[in-house]
């Protein structure tokens, strides 16, 4: 497919059909819903299926029950959804099934309001539902990023048959870039055959149970261990990030997804008037990518983080990730509003000033 | 003198395994309908069963079949999802009242209407088993349990839900039937539903529903002979026996077109 304009909704979608998923379930909620509607209109004429779920819960427990067959599966959906797709995500998790879900974040708590935010952060890291498990989470910074970690999550969940979400407030959502998206191949399901349904005669004649509950502690303690093992090994193998600009810099700006976009254009503009700022943007939000804030140049005094949080979400994995060696400043707006270029520079400036 | 075998397990049922249900409960007499419809059609290699939440939940642990354990009330919906992708597999839910008809409610209506050939088998005794005897959507007026000591009262806790009355309201299923397990008489028409329900599903026939009205001595707090007249005396009553939807497919506006043949 050549290059062409799409909206961040469709671009998402699009790309996971071209990395081989054919079937979607998902409940409508604004500002998600152009994903729901192109796999109306397009998987039906792949061969695949959208089925319209009663609600989020619903919709998750079909997605559980799609995984466990060893085909590729997804749902979308947005803040408030996510909340109750949660515990369907323990239980997935727990059965370690493959499946990707893409929340457009959106203004919380509660019903909030539809404009974007990136309030979402400590439910996407720490899974969102109960019990210790952990998602792979991708927030891509721009829409062909989008495509590409869309389909990047499809690939890890195979991999380490767990959930991946990738978390795109709703500015990604709703905006339109130009985006290139290839096919992805995807792995014959057949080569699920060892733990996923239906595959009976494939695998010898065999039954196979996909659970999530092991009664006797000495069944549960030593799964919540390998999953454990599971979870370092993505720590270990699977972090991203982006340094851009940091070589020089005195000031580390860090954000990601649309405030890595307003943070980008502050440092291009007051770069070009002396500011030694750079900027490090994590790319997978869980596992977070300590390493690049752990070998920073000695040139670096402070950091300063920005979100589209009330609470600054990130800010604590940041400071983890420093081990507290820099001064920590925060600066965003909430509730439906992006902080501006300008609020970013004259944030960097002041501190650069102290 | 040839000898006549009059008594076989079933070849579904796990090899040497003993469930956990209690002395008395019909969810073994369940189980075995079950095993025996899937023999009977000989889609043991092709079937897959989804375990609610509540006393069936080990129930994956007792049949010789791909099988996954839901949820509390989600069996619909995950059968849904393996329908969706796999519609050359023979799909089925066994759920309990609590799971069916309380936390499940939303799911199963969708499920019954969306009509995608499936099958659920459904287990009312009137009571929550497995957490230990609280009151159920379907508990009688008047039955005690242990959070309705006093027995229910319609006042404060509303009354039984009569789930194949209320579903055979929907356009969707094609087919409905209430049984009972408590006596050879009644397990010979449950064994007839129970296959039927599955034949459905292997000739395409959209969505089959089977309640099973059945014992629960220990809850109930009486013998299991005690149970199975008071099943008769008070459940029956009602929750009456009988068939509640039986449309040919063609009759069945929502039977169309919902599956597909990708795989």
């Amino acid at each position: 497919m050549a290059r062409s304009l799409m909206k961040g909704t469709e671009a998402i979608a699009e790309a996971a059909i071209q990395a081989g998923c054919r079937y979607f379930f998902g409940y409508p909620i604004t500002p998600q819903n152009e994903i729901p509607e192109y796999m109306s209109a397009h998987l039906p004429k792949v061969g695949g299926m959208y089925v319209q779920g009663e609600s989020e819960v619903a919709s998750i427990n079909m997605v559980m029950g799609g995984a466990s067959t060893g085909y590729r599966v997804m749902t979308t959906s947005s803040s408030p959804g996510i909340s109750l797709m949660s515990e369907g995500i323990s239980y997935i998790a727990m059965a370690e099934l493959p499946c990707v879900i893409v929340n457009i974040s959106r203004g919380g708590p509660g019903l909030g309001n539809i404009l974007p935010a990136q309030a979402d952060y400590r439910q996407a890291t720490s899974g969102g539902g109960h019990g210790d498990y952990n998602l792979i989470v991708l927030a891509p910074g721009n829409l062909q990023e989008a495509v590409d970690l869309t389909q990047d999550a499809f690939d890890l969940s195979q991999k380490y048959r767990n959930p991946v979400l990738v978390l795109a407030d709703g500015f990604m959502g709703q905006m339109m870039e130009a985006v290139e998206i290839k096919p992805r191949k995807a792995e014959d399901p057949s080569v699920n055959a060892d733990w996923a349904l239906g595959w009976w005669n494939e695998r010898g004649g065999k039954h196979v149970t996909v659970y999530s509950m092991h009664l006797a502690p000495d069944k549960l303690e030593p799964h919540n261990t390998h999953l454990q093992e599971k979870y370092a090994r993505m720590r270990a193998n699977e972090a991203r990030f982006e340094h851009f600009m940091v070589d020089d810099a005195e000031l580390i700006v860090t954000a990601y997804g649309t405030t890595s976009r307003v943070c980008r254009s502050a440092i291009n503009n007051i770069r070009a008037e002396g500011y030694k700022v750079g900027m490090v943007r994590p790319i997978t939000l869980w596992p977070f990518p300590s390493a690049g804030y752990s070998n920073l140049p000695e040139s670096v005094k402070g950091i300063l983080d920005v979100e589209m949080s009330a609470s600054f979400q990130m800010v604590d994995d940041v400071r983890l990730s420093t081990l507290c060696d820099l001064p920590i400043s925060t600066t965003g707006r909430w509730g439906g509003y992006a902080p501006s270029v300008r609020q970013v520079e004259e944030a960097c400036k002041e501190l650069l000033k102290k | 003198m040839s000898e006549t075998q009059v008594f076989s397990i079933p070849k579904v049922w796990n090899e040497n395994v003993h469930t956990h249900y209690c002395p008395g409960c019909t969810h073994g007499v369940a189980h075995r309908l079950v095993c025996e419809a899937i023999e009977e059609l000989g889609i043991q290699d092709r079937t897959i069963g989804i375990a609610p939440v509540g006393c069936a939940v080990l129930m994956h642990q007792y049949l010789n079949l791909d099988m996954m354990e839901a949820a509390h009330g989600r069996a619909p919906a995950t059968a849904t999802g393996i329908k969706a992708v796999r519609p050359d597999k023979i799909v089925f839910t066994y759920q309990g009242d609590g799971d069916l008809a309380s936390i499940g409610m939303g799911e199963i209506v969708h499920m019954m209407n969306r009509s995608l050939p499936l099958t659920v088998v459904f287990i009312n005794n009137a009571i929550y088993g497995m957490t230990g005897g609280q009151m159920a959507p379907t508990t009688l007026l008047g039955q005690k349990s242990t959070t309705s000591p006093a027995g229910r009262d319609a006042k404060v806790n509303g009354y039984p839900i009569r789930m194949s009355e209320m579903l055979a309201t929907l356009a969707g299923p094609a087919y409905i039937e209430r049984v009972a397990l408590t006596q050879p008489k009644y397990i010979i028409k449950a064994k007839q539903a129970v296959l039927k329900a599955f034949k459905n599903q292997v000739e395409g026939k959209g969505v089959s529903f089977v309640e099973l009205l059945s014992t629960c001595p220990t809850n109930w707090g009486m013998r299991p002979l005690d149970a199975c007249k008071w099943l008769e005396e008070n459940m029956i009553a009602y929750y009456p026996l009988g068939v509640f939807k039986d449309f040919p497919p063609s009759n069945t506006p929502a039977n169309t077109s919902t599956t597909n043949t990708s795989n």
